[in-house]
């Protein structure tokens, strides 16, 4: 298990899938996580394994891929798999906080849900 | 034929449609007018069963009558005729209105109350800005030709090209806009704020006063950065969402423009955010000259009240405070914490888009309409203010959100009566 701080964001395949939410290719552009490469390796990862996110908000199975990112720093597209371990404190302004958010990640067998299955457990 | 583009707030209007296919445009472009991969329905939902436009509408004016307080949310990728017309019946519902800047570029607009916006127009920037610093945005990705057509390699006439421009990225992550810039500042998640402050320290003289770090980022470095913002003729500051969404929010963008504002006492800096959908300028403006604010707006008292702790959309849904939903638009139940999805499954809602989405899972209506700029013409607000025609270009048999706003307004005011 590692702690991590996560942020969120576009990417220019979940942009380019945005407007067809149930097919697979949106399903693939938004279901991972980008974790530093050294970072990676001290989870006995590989390429194709699945990571549980960990937050004070919630929990979510994700595939684990090497991100060009600084050590201790995550990275997930924004969509409803983040949305499940974002904050939701919005500090007044109406904002979740999307990007900042401690998370622990760790190996997992459980498998990723269907965008459908997401919403059921939601 | 010339088309323009509404995917993203660049707006691109050079695009060519020829026989079904798209020229010139970008990926996010392309995949926009590629409709034979969209999922769409074919006629409008009521409870799983296929009705007429008329119908689907009766319902949802009967639902958005008998509720107490409808949450009117999306409008970000429509046209302002129909956003026009959402104000106007949250207005008679007595009901909420907000739009997708609520999750995006709001904590800029609470930041521009206070400080007001030292602003340019895209044109300005390609023709002027010999340096560009984006700042928690990754273009490349977001808006992928706004670096071609306006900023990174812009052929302006007084800046001439790329060699001439210096691009600046500041960022947590060595993003693809990084990877083509001139210099990369990389900071620690949530540090905006502190930087913002350092290099205002740096430029008013208190060099003194800034630690030999701030934020993952060495002094000399800022030192740097403050040299060449200040050696600059002519300047802008393109913020993302890295500053709107992380620690600090609209303290980040209030800072960054009280960093202009500094700037503008030596040389000339502009600054504006890059807004993410086509016309989430709209969604905003069009409020903001009916009602007088820009999201986050209550009906409920009979005039427009702004409080975003309260009426947006993310803290009403968190606290259960709406008792339907018209959904236009966009698609929350993708893109709001689940803590706000939650209590979205528990409400009838009703869903305006042209394509099937994660919300329509759960929505009781769902009308599809005519994609804007493809099947439909309006106008739209490129992310610089600046207003666009959006073009008609296909046939299709989807009403537009106009035509079925028009018609649900008009059968809200007869139930009303």
């Amino acid at each position: 298990m590692i702690e991590v701080e996560l942020v969120t964001g576009r990417t220019l395949e979940q942009g380019a899938t945005v407007e067809e939410k149930l097919t697979e290719n949106y399903f693939y552009a938004v279901n991972y996580i980008e974790l530093n490469e050294e970072d990676f390796a001290s989870l006995k990862l590989k390429d194709g394994d699945r990571v549980k996110v960990k937050t004070k908000f919630g929990e979510v199975v994700v595939f684990a891929k090497k991100g060009d990112l600084p050590k201790g720093v995550a990275f997930m597209p924004l969509g409803p798999y983040a949305n499940i371990v974002i904050d939701p404190n919005t500090a007044g302004t109406g904002m979740p906080k999307f990007k900042g958010v401690r998370a622990k990640i760790e190996k997992t067998e459980e498998r990723v849900l269907s965008i459908r299955e997401l919403l059921e457990v939601i | 034929m010339n088309i323009v583009c509404t995917f993203c707030g660049s707006v691109c209007d050079d695009g060519i449609y020829e026989e079904g296919k798209v020229k010139r445009l970008c990926k996010l472009g392309s995949s926009k007018f590629s409709i034979e991969n969209k999922q769409r329905l074919k006629a409008p939902l009521v409870d799983g069963k296929e009705v007429s436009y008329e119908e689907a509408i009766e319902k949802a004016a009967e639902i958005l009558v008998n509720a107490k307080r409808p949450l009117l949310y999306g409008w970000a990728s429509t046209a302002n005729e129909a956003i026009r017309l959402g104000v106007i019946l949250a207005e008679k519902l007595g009901g909420i209105y907000d739009q997708c800047a609520s999750v995006c570029h709001a904590p800029g607009v609470l930041a521009v109350i206070e400080e007001g916006l030292p602003g340019g127009t895209l044109g300005s920037i390609k023709n002027r800005a010999e340096t560009i610093v984006f700042w928690g945005a990754n273009p490349m990705e977001a808006h992928p030709r706004h670096g071609v057509r306006y900023s990174i390699s812009a052929k302006g006439i007084l800046v001439k090209d790329r060699k001439h421009r210096k691009v600046i990225v500041v960022d947590v992550r060595k993003t693809k806009t990084a990877k083509v810039a001139d210099m990369f500042v990389q900071i620690n998640p949530g540090s905006d704020f502190a930087i913002f402050t350092a290099l205002r320290s740096i430029l008013n003289g208190n060099e003194n006063a800034v630690p030999s770090e701030v934020g993952g980022v060495k002094k000399e470095q800022l030192i740097e950065l403050a040299n060449i913002l200040k050696n600059t003729k002519y300047g802008a500051i393109l913020y993302g969402l890295g500053v709107s969404q992380s620690r600090g929010r609209d303290r980040n963008v209030e800072a960054a423009i009280k960093l202009v504002q500094l700037l503008n006492r030596f040389t000339r800096w502009v600054i504006w955010p890059m807004r993410g959908h086509y016309n989430v300028v709209g969604a905003g403006e069009i409020p903001a000259w009916e009602a007088g604010y820009q999201y986050a707006i209550d009906f409920s008292r009979g005039y427009p009240r702004f409080f975003p702790n309260e009426f947006s959309a993310v803290e009403v849904l968190k606290r259960g405070d709406c008792d339907a939903a018209l959904v236009v638009a966009s698609d929350p139940a993708a893109h709001f914490p689940a803590a706000a999805v939650k209590h979205l499954k528990k409400i009838p809602v009703i869903q305006i888009d042209p394509y099937i989405n994660m919300t329509s899972l759960l929505a009781k209506i769902i009308i599809p309409s005519a994609i804007y700029g493809l099947e439909a013409e309006g106008s739209a607000y490129r992310m610089d203010g600046v207003v666009l025609r959006l073009k008609k270009v296909v046939d299709s048999p989807y009403w537009t959100d106009e035509d079925i706003l028009e018609l649900l307004l008009k059968r809200v005011e007869e139930l009303k009566r």
